[in-house]
């Protein structure tokens, strides 16, 4: 008797909720850590691009429209599922990125936490970064944060899970929706996440997911005219990408620029506020006049 | 019966405009090196008013260099509560010496002298006032147990508030620990060289702030120097994608208050006076020159017709003229390139179909005028709907249902401010909420207060200012992750 020969997955993209293959029908070969064979990813186009930002706009009034109560019970649903595909993530994180099974169960398990971390600001992040503002006349005045609208994430290139998780959650928390780029070596985990968020209870397009080139994705999305912030934190250690150049493709439409660390930052450690969600959020001031 | 209105002029003796000015950087007046003035005038007789120094490359060098020696041996050591009273000095001084300052910047920007008087100058001090207090209690604003200052701001103001426009942009710096090289606007730097000699009776230390006066060759090299951590800028949108783009890749934080197209709503239950008075302040105050006015006037159609009739009776009772005067109402235009713009755009308002009214007043013969102008007839892709005028001209749209009135009120690049007029309270809820504007004024229109975070959506720019949100961008841990 010979071993059960195994049934492998074919990765593809995540738009609107769907998984096409890349239009451009190009793949490229992703490897272990070690150099063995993964699996081919979907090597995504600028016209995949612009899909992707066509699905997170569409979206992104629905989302944002949710009561924040539901927002968090949606994404706290996403960290229900992942924890049931924590042996999953285990195995492609130790794969991609080359570390030992402990390891790659630590980055897991602390990408869920993070996840659920975030899950619980949707309903307290207006009560601490909005106001009333005690104004010297008769009227009322309320500030809110409110999301900024489409996010485009570069998604860490090393950490291909936690990394991700830790940029990901945050711009989905006040209601915005994303176009993530995931790591361009170690796109597997991205891939197995947007599995996750179709049989979750994310709506269609909040969470869309490109896998390929960053050079060639990150500046079409960059200058996009649709899109209202990006994070380049993805740009470090990305091949053939500046992020000073995509900073000035991003002047063109005033997007709002979460500029990279000079190295990929330590992800194990819990963020120290609720930054990277203010980093996507516009604040709103309301006025009204008192009087009997 | 016909009442005629006395002239009612302000003194113009209350303050003493020196001939020619120079830099001021280190505290104290320097010649610029290049040797090179411009002239600064009065906008409503043409009258020049003063020879400006004109900083050249030298000059932002010297001027930058004088406020890091200041934040490193002065400013960043000097404790919080130091650093407020310093700023309450200031706040005090500009309340003492508010007539002369409302005298000038009426004098060099043209607006009235009621507005000068009772808007940009007293509001200017309760800034300063307001942002003292912040200065020794920034480990309780939210940003982290240990915030720090950017350095060295540099900032980049406009012409239409130039004393008020300075003093958001100072008064947050300074609290937060920041020094500041500003740079004011080439037609109207007098109110901003006055506040110099006002630094002088504080006796902040020398360096804290300099002031570098020029065109946008000036503001090009302050903002792309080396030495600068933050660059703080107000003004038109096209300018503040040029500086994004300048300074992309070199780390130094950004904030941007940039144009705007506001729409301003009418639904038919709203108290239609009210709303007439306040879509005249919309876009008439300071002759709309106001990157939040209310340019773009959404009336439910069922009361169109009616309002747009009371709107331009009360427009003929407008006093157009003398800025100087305290019974005027809408002054002059800031300059002639400006009333070349708006005379540019309210042309092609003409050319491409939408109806032109124009209220009827006697425009002085010197000086830069433009007459308060409506527009009806006007559809949504015309350049009038689009483009900010940055004057006295309003374009009437019209809508049926409160999701159309969302609709137009969101199609734009600009979200800077929008207003709405309905004496239904969950109605003015729910638009708020769903109408991409920082600013959102219900029944009421321009209002503004140092506690009150204010800044843009989209292309209206980044950050805010006023309130604890402002003082975000002067802070380092305000935006950095």
């Amino acid at each position: 008797m010979s071993a059960r020969l195994d049934v492998r997955k074919t990765y593809k993209l995540f738009i609107g909720g769907k998984f096409p293959r890349s239009e451009s029908g190009r793949t490229y070969e992703v490897s272990a850590d070690d150099g063995a064979f993964l699996a081919n990813a979907a090597l995504a186009s600028r016209k995949d691009a612009r899909e992707a930002v066509v699905a997170a706009r569409k979206a992104q009034p629905g989302w944002a429209g949710a009561t924040a109560y539901n927002r968090g019970q949606v994404l706290y649903r996403v960290a229900e599922l992942l924890e049931g595909r924590r042996s999953q993530f285990v195995e492609e994180v130790a794969a991609g990125e080359g570390i030992k099974t402990k390891a790659a169960e630590a980055a897991v398990d602390a990408a869920i936490d993070r996840w659920v971390w975030y899950a619980g600001w949707t309903d307290k992040v207006a009560q601490v970064a909005g106001s009333a503002n005690p104004v010297a006349g008769p009227y009322f005045n309320l500030s809110v944060p409110e999301p900024t609208g489409v996010v485009v994430v570069l998604a860490p290139q090393s950490s291909s899970l936690l990394g991700l998780v830790s940029v990901l959650a945050p711009v989905l928390v006040t209601g915005n929706t994303a176009v993530v780029v995931s790591s361009e070596k170690r796109p597997l985990p991205a891939i197995t996440l947007s599995e996750v968020l179709a049989t979750s209870d994310v709506p269609s397009g909040v969470v869309n997911i490109l896998t390929g080139r960053t050079a060639e994705l990150a500046p079409p999305l960059a200058s996009h005219m649709d899109v209202n912030a990006i994070d380049l934190t993805g740009t470090v250690g990305a091949e053939g990408v500046a992020w000073g150049e995509l900073e000035a493709e991003a002047a063109g439409s005033v997007k709002r620029v979460v500029r990279p660390r000079d190295s990929e930052p330590d992800w194990s450690q819990l963020p120290d506020g609720p930054r990277r969600i203010l980093a996507f959020t516009e604040t709103k001031t309301v006025w009204h006049p008192k009087g009997m | 019966m016909s009442f005629e209105y006395a002239p009612a002029p302000e003194s113009r003796a209350v303050v003493d405009i020196a001939s020619s000015y120079g830099l001021f950087i280190d505290g104290t007046f320097v010649e610029p090196e290049g040797g090179k003035t411009f002239k600064t005038v009065n906008p409503a007789t043409e009258e020049v008013l003063a020879d400006v120094a004109e900083a050249g490359e030298p000059d932002v060098d010297r001027a930058v260099a004088a406020a890091r020696r200041a934040y490193d041996k002065v400013w960043s050591r000097m404790p919080g509560s130091e650093r407020a009273k310093y700023l309450y000095r200031i706040a005090r001084l500009l309340a003492e010496r508010s007539r002369e300052f409302a005298v000038l910047e009426t004098l060099d920007n043209g607006k009235p002298i009621r507005e000068s008087r009772d808007v940009d100058v007293p509001t200017a001090a309760a800034h300063f006032f307001y942002y003292a207090g912040w200065a020794d209690k920034l480990e309780h604003a939210g940003f982290g147990p240990n915030p720090r200052p950017h350095g060295v701001a540099a900032q980049v103001i406009p012409w239409n508030f130039p004393l008020l426009m300075l003093a958001w942009k100072i008064a947050p710096a300074l609290a937060a620990g920041n020094t500041v090289v500003l740079k004011p606007a080439e037609t109207t730097p007098l109110s901003a060289l006055l506040f110099a000699d006002l630094l002088r009776q504080a006796e902040l230390p020398p360096g804290v702030v300099n002031i570098v006066t020029g065109a946008r060759e000036t503001g090009s090299l302050l903002v792309n120097h080396p030495g600068v951590d933050k660059i703080a800028f107000t003004g038109s949108t096209p300018v503040g994608k040029r500086i994004a783009a300048e300074v992309a890749g070199s780390r130094k934080s950004l904030t941007l208050e940039l144009g705007g197209k506001a729409a301003n709503i009418v639904f038919d239950d709203a108290p239609i006076d009210q709303a007439v008075e306040g879509i005249v302040n919309g876009i008439y105050f300071n002759q709309g020159q106001v990157c939040c006015a209310g340019s773009r006037l959404l009336v439910q159609e069922s009361i169109a017709d009616e309002l747009v009739d009371r709107l331009k009776r009360r427009l003929s009772t407008l006093r157009v003229g003398d800025p100087m005067d305290k019974n005027t109402d809408v002054g002059a235009i800031n300059s002639a390139q400006q009333l070349e713009r708006i005379t540019m755009l309210s042309q092609a308002g003409e050319d491409e179909g939408a109806t032109r009214w124009t209220a009827a007043c006697e425009l002085p013969e010197k000086g830069y005028w433009f007459a308060p102008t409506v527009f009806t007839d006007v559809h949504p892709a015309h350049r009038i709907a689009r483009e900010e005028i940055f004057g006295p001209v309003l374009s009437v749209l019209t809508f049926r249902t409160p999701a159309e009135a969302v609709a137009k009120a969101n199609n734009t690049p600009y979200g800077l401010s929008a207003g709405i007029w309905t004496e239904k309270g969950s109605r003015i809820l729910a638009l708020a909420d769903q109408l991409r504007a920082g600013v959102v004024w219900a029944n009421t229109f321009n209002r503004f207060d140092p506690t009150s975070p204010f800044g843009g959506y989209k292309e209206s720019g980044y950050g805010r200012e006023g309130g604890r949100h402002g003082l975000a961008a002067y802070l380092a841990e305000g935006s950095a992750l």
